[in-house]
């Protein structure tokens, strides 16, 4: 199948369109992998997958592991509702994604890299061979690379078999070592013992996507995009009630209202934020910005109409929760299952104060004793619901 | 040969490509599930005795992922997107109805010809283009009550094909 049939909008133009993938891995060819670590960590880049952490310190703390061999491993595990940024990345852009994990192996000291593609994305799967292929044929993988005698890297491409929670780092290395995606307990991070017990990065596509992009135009072009606090821009995935649903690049510190304008949503009644594990921004609070610590994201948008109803919402994403809970601990496991049911019936009857204090109970069970972040974050979105909207349940006075 | 026998036969060519590891597990689950649209029991037996797996462990992995099934299902299996990007489009209600009615089948069930089944899955990454639905391996987007039929019938005549040319 050609990517191109399902390829989907894209409302600004990217900065990925502008950079060469091969001069990234070039200037890292050339340059102690110290020094590679040092310019990741003075860009502020931060994982894409929602958890923000910084890149620079993770390599670092890959690169002073002494175990090896070590693993680079690119989550292509993209599976929070309305995230379809890795879909187009890996579709446009798959050499920049290469070149990334080949930059991240000469930092952290690693010749082996896997990308983990989710099940839902196996069309893809030829056209990412053919362009791991011509990667081959052109050097930019393989053994020293670009000449370089000291840097050898090669990637493989490895399926998953839908399941959500694999997007989890520690439930992903499970599944590539053939078991059930149940999360692991931390410590130990992955950095210190990940795929097959060995120093392991687990980087997300569009993480790995900026590695070369910041090779190539430097850190403080990087920097430059964003705020202070948040340096750098984001790729965020458009879906829902609005006229152009799609791919938008914004720097950190966009409104949500900029947003919705650029993308026809003025008369939104509501906005997801992250996803089924995010929040449900209501408009008196359209102002806030995409940034960590305001509405943070994993680049999900989805945006609600004024005919929603906002518990039906929260019941879809509530189904979603009780489908993909891994089901190892049993606050996320029963939690989540009671808490669809208290959605229902609140739909149904209206809510109670009893019936309210026992729900956000639940919710708080959930988000402190879940063991990873799956049940953790998935109260969130109701609580945020009912925090807002409580209105349009029966019986509301 | 019986047909456990050709099952062992089949595991250990998978053996030979994916190596006797571990990590051989998923891809050797994930090839045999789709070669034969399920994993059955004498399937997981003869992949728990080549790679001395627990047949425990392979049953909890087989059980595990949505796209493993250890019951047979259909040639075409259909996974309908129902999250809610998709399943709020307003012609996700008749796409679904459409399915069921050409198909004379429900949610979870597969036609008595083994030709089609119908599942529920959660996002497929195309929420800027649903309603969506994965066909096997294939993404079909932007659904109507029309493009399923029509999309249902590509696959019967590539079905037929097929047939007619073994």
């Amino acid at each position: 199948m050609d990517p191109k049939a399902v390829h989907g909008f894209v409302g600004n133009k990217l900065s990925f369109s502008e950079v060469t993938p091969r001069d990234g891995i070039r200037m890292a060819a050339e340059m102690a992998p110290e020094d590679v670590v040092a310019i990741i960590g003075a860009s502020g880049l931060r994982g894409r997958g929602g958890a923000g952490f910084p890149t620079g310190k993770k390599w670092e703390f890959a690169r002073g592991q002494e175990g090896s061999p070590k693993y680079i491993i690119c989550n292509a595990d993209e599976g929070e509702p309305g995230t379809f940024k890795d879909r187009l990345i890996l579709t446009d852009f798959p050499e920049l994604v290469f070149a990334g994990m080949a930059i991240a192996g000469r930092a952290v000291g690693a010749e082996f890299g896997i990308l983990y593609l989710r099940a839902e994305y196996g069309w893809l799967r030829e056209h990412l061979d053919a362009a791991l292929e011509r990667c081959r044929v052109a050097n930019t993988l393989g053994n020293n690379i670009l000449g370089a005698s000291d840097f050898s890297f090669d990637i493989s491409i490895r399926m998953g078999s839908g399941a959500y929670v694999c997007g989890e780092e520690t439930a992903l290395l499970e599944s590539l070592e053939g078991r059930r995606g149940d999360a692991r307990n931390r410590i130990p991070f992955p950095v210190q013992a990940g795929y097959l017990g060995k120093p392991t990065v687990v980087n997300n596509v569009e993480t790995l996507a900026w590695v070369p992009c910041i090779m190539v135009k430097g850190p403080s072009w990087f920097a430059a995009m964003g705020t202070r606090k948040a340096p750098g821009a984001w790729l965020f995935c458009v879906s829902g009630d609005c006229k152009r649903p799609g791919i938008y690049e914004y720097p950190f510190g966009t409104s949500l209202r900029q947003i919705l304008s650029d993308v026809g949503a003025e008369n939104a009644k509501a906005v997801q934020v992250g996803g089924a594990s995010g929040t449900c921004v209501p408009p008196a609070q359209f102002d806030r910005t995409m940034t960590p610590g305001d509405l943070a994201t994993g680049g999900s948008i989805i945006v609600f109409g004024p005919g929603q109803d906002m518990f039906a919402v929260a019941e879809n994403f509530q189904h979603f929760f009780c489908d993909e809970s891994c089901g190892q601990c049993i606050p996320c496991r029963l939690g989540n299952q009671r808490m669809l049911e208290a959605i229902g019936r609140m739909r149904k009857d209206g809510l109670t104060v009893d019936g309210e204090r026992n729900v956000r109970q639940l919710a708080q069970t959930m988000t402190v004793a879940s063991k990873c972040g799956l049940g953790q974050m998935s109260a969130r979105a109701f609580l945020s619901i009912l925090n807002n909207f409580s209105g349009e349940l029966p019986g509301h006075v | 040969m019986d047909a456990q026998q050709t099952l062992r036969t089949e595991v250990e060519q998978l053996v030979r490509v994916h190596g006797r590891t571990r990590t051989a597990l998923m891809p050797i689950l994930q090839d045999l599930n789709r070669a034969h649209s399920y994993i059955s029991e004498d399937a997981m037996l003869a992949v728990s005795d080549a790679l001395n797996v627990p047949r425990a462990e392979v049953y909890g992995v087989a059980t595990f992922y949505s796209y493993f099934s250890v019951k047979p299902r259909g040639t075409y299996v259909i996974r309908i997107c129902r999250t809610i990007s998709c399943a709020k489009q307003g012609d996700y209600h008749p796409a679904i109805a459409a399915l069921f009615d050409e198909l004379g089948i429900g949610m979870g069930e597969t036609t008595s010809d083994g030709m089609f089944t119908i599942e529920q899955t959660n996002c497929i990454g195309m929420c800027d283009q649903g309603p969506a639905m994965m066909v096997n391996e294939i993404p079909h987007i932007k659904l109507t009550e029309a493009s399923v039929r029509s999309i249902l019938n590509e696959y019967r005549h590539a079905a037929l094909a097929a047939k007619k040319a073994q």
